[in-house]
């Protein structure tokens, strides 16, 4: 019976959340059971409609599985959707407190709604479906373990439903991008493995002698985040049928873990991941191999090696000792080099083909993005130095920096790889639309540069009314009187926002239309490969 | 295990240990031959679709 096993088991795991719900010891977490048994029913219920009893069609074990990455990439676009409009609805709030309709709606919950959303919803499922798009293509070989990259979608979707819900409801471990309780936790913890053993078994069934860099990177994402969760959310449960948990780490110690694996989900989830994504699709894109391939080695082992030392930069000027912040900062001024080794190896993959960013929007894209990858890394580094830090922390500064790299370099990065994938996973001669790939690019790069200029300005001047002292050594402004100071930038940072957000509507609207077999008629791009003529 | 221990672990032997396979790492990859080596693996994603 097909399914069957799977629909005995969700039906099990509903029971399971059922008498959770009504055993729970606090409202959240019952609340939290009833959505999880909700979830778990729905999914049932589809996997009975789907099941029937004729054997299984016999699996044709050279073809490469591409059933998951087609809902991983219809998977990216929607959480992309959701979590950039989140975000938009967060800046508005913040621009117009009485936007705060509470308690699901306050900034407090929504927050982390944004940024799980855009971090783990749309970056995860993107890195998750490219990853095993290119480890395929790159190793000869189908995906390991039958179904198991299945099990590593739909596991991933449901932790993203619960993580979502539980913020809304209130429950938070109040760990920035760690925000999930523990039993969200160890959920993603097994999901997690599953996919450490999806992609490590692809590699292993390898046809390809060499395994290609982009691997590395992706695998150095998949047991890094793995580590990075596990150690992070050490904690003690109050109850196991309560919502709340506790760090098992306390004080400095628990902020030093806590940054450790946030500083790190930025490095390994957030860039080398993407990395691996740049190493793949910028190459097939020109059709051009990476510029240099030693050098992509050397980027790797430098770029793994520096990044775990840098995250006590997040605590400078705090009770973390001063060694351990001056090692945080010197690691992330040593990280400048490999970052701008990889950038310029991404770049020079395009030389001989410079013209493709005139011709072709999507190149425009990846070019872009590794542009922004090349300035934040530059960025990054010079915030991480004690005396710059001293007037950035805490500031809009900050806020502007994280978006230039994760609207300019990871979304662009991820947007560049959905447009070249589609077609090909649908088996469509092309996009809908190049032109909408053009408007997509445009609204992007500059709702990024309006975001991250009205950030700049507002940030430095948060810094300077904060330290400003009067000649009798009185602080200059109140702090309500630097928040007044802030509307105007944040109501240009919202419209920054609306524009990207545009651009992923409309990036939605061609991949829909796209994955429906329909192609727009349009002018092709000026410069781009005239209409063949019929010979005269 | 003491704290003072693992320290004086971690910035001896541990990060002589780390350091030596960095610098081994980028050794191999600079190996003289290596390019030929490099060049065939850099064609890996153009080889098929």
């Amino acid at each position: 019976m097909k399914f069957g096993t799977e629909i005995v088991l969700l039906s099990l795991f509903a029971f399971g959340a059922l008498v959770a719900a009504g055993l729970g010891v606090d409202e959240p977490f019952r609340q939290h059971m009833w959505v999880l048994f909700f979830a778990l029913v729905g999914f049932t219920a589809i996997l009975l409609r789907n099941t029937d009893f004729k054997p299984a069609a016999p699996i044709d074990p050279s073809a490469y599985m591409d059933g998951p990455i087609r809902y991983g990439a219809i998977a990216t676009v929607f959480w992309g959707v959701v979590g950039m409009l989140v975000g938009l609805v967060i800046a508005l709030e913040l621009a117009y407190p009485q936007l705060n309709i509470g308690p699901w709606f306050n900034f407090g919950r929504l927050r982390p709604l944004h940024t799980s959303g855009v971090i783990f919803a749309f970056g995860g499922n993107a890195l998750l479906c490219t990853s095993m798009y290119v480890v395929q293509r790159t190793s000869r070989a189908r995906l390991f373990g039958g179904n198991l990259a299945w099990f590593v979608f739909w596991g991933y979707q449901l932790f993203i439903v619960m993580a979502a819900t539980g913020y809304l409801l209130g429950i938070t471990e109040g760990r920035e991008y760690a925000e999930p309780e523990w039993y969200v936790d160890l959920w993603l913890t097994v999901v997690w493995v599953a996919y450490l053993i999806l992609f490590l078994g692809t590699i292993l069934k390898r046809k390809e002698p060499h395994i290609y860099v982009a691997n590395w990177f992706y695998l150095s994402f998949i047991i890094t985040i793995a580590m990075l969760h596990v150690v992070n959310n050490l904690s003690m449960p109050v109850s196991f049928l309560g919502s709340k948990s506790y760090s098992a780490f306390s004080g400095v110690q628990d902020a030093l873990t806590q940054w450790w694996y946030g500083h790190n989900a930025v490095g390994f989830f957030l860039t080398a991941g993407f990395l691996g994504m740049m190493y793949y699709f910028v190459p097939k894109q020109v059709n051009r191999p990476v510029y240099s391939y030693r050098l992509s080695i050397i980027h790797f082992w430098a770029l793994i090696f520096l990044y775990i030392w840098a995250g006590p930069h997040h605590l400078h000027y705090t009770a973390l000792p001063d060694w351990a912040q001056t090692l945080g900062m010197v690691f992330s001024i040593m990280l400048w080099m490999p970052s701008w080794g990889g950038m310029i190896n991404g770049l020079m993959t395009l030389s001989g083909a410079w013209d493709k960013i005139r011709t072709d929007p999507i190149v425009r894209m990846m070019v872009a993005a590794i542009a922004f990858y090349g300035m934040s890394t530059f960025e990054g580094p010079m915030m991480s130095i004690k005396t710059v830090n001293s007037l950035s922390h805490y500031t809009d500064w900050t806020i502007g920096h994280v978006h230039s790299g994760a609207l300019g370099w990871v979304g662009l990065i991820t947007f560049g790889a959905i447009y070249y994938m589609v077609p090909k996973l649908w088996n469509r001669e092309r996009l809908y639309s190049m032109r909408l790939v053009t408007w997509h690019f445009w609204l992007a790069t500059l709702g990024i540069v309006v975001y991250a200029a009205v950030m700049w300005v507002s940030g430095i001047m948060q810094g300077l009314m904060w330290r400003e002292y009067d000649e009798q050594g009185f602080l200059v402004y109140s702090f309500a009187e630097t928040v007044a100071a802030m509307h105007p930038y944040y109501v240009m940072r919202a419209a920054g926002g609306a524009m990207y957000l545009a651009g992923m509507l409309i990036m939605a609207w061609n991949v829909t239309m796209t994955i429906r077999g329909y192609q727009r008629k349009e002018q092709p791009l000026p410069g781009s490969a005239p209409a063949l003529q019929p010979a005269e | 295990m003491e704290y003072n221990l693992m320290r004086e672990f971690a910035d001896s032997w541990g990060l002589l240990a780390m350091a030596l396979f960095f610098v081994g790492c980028i050794v191999f990859a600079l190996r003289p031959g290596g390019k030929e080596h490099a060049d065939h693996a850099a064609k890996i994603p153009l080889q098929d679709d």
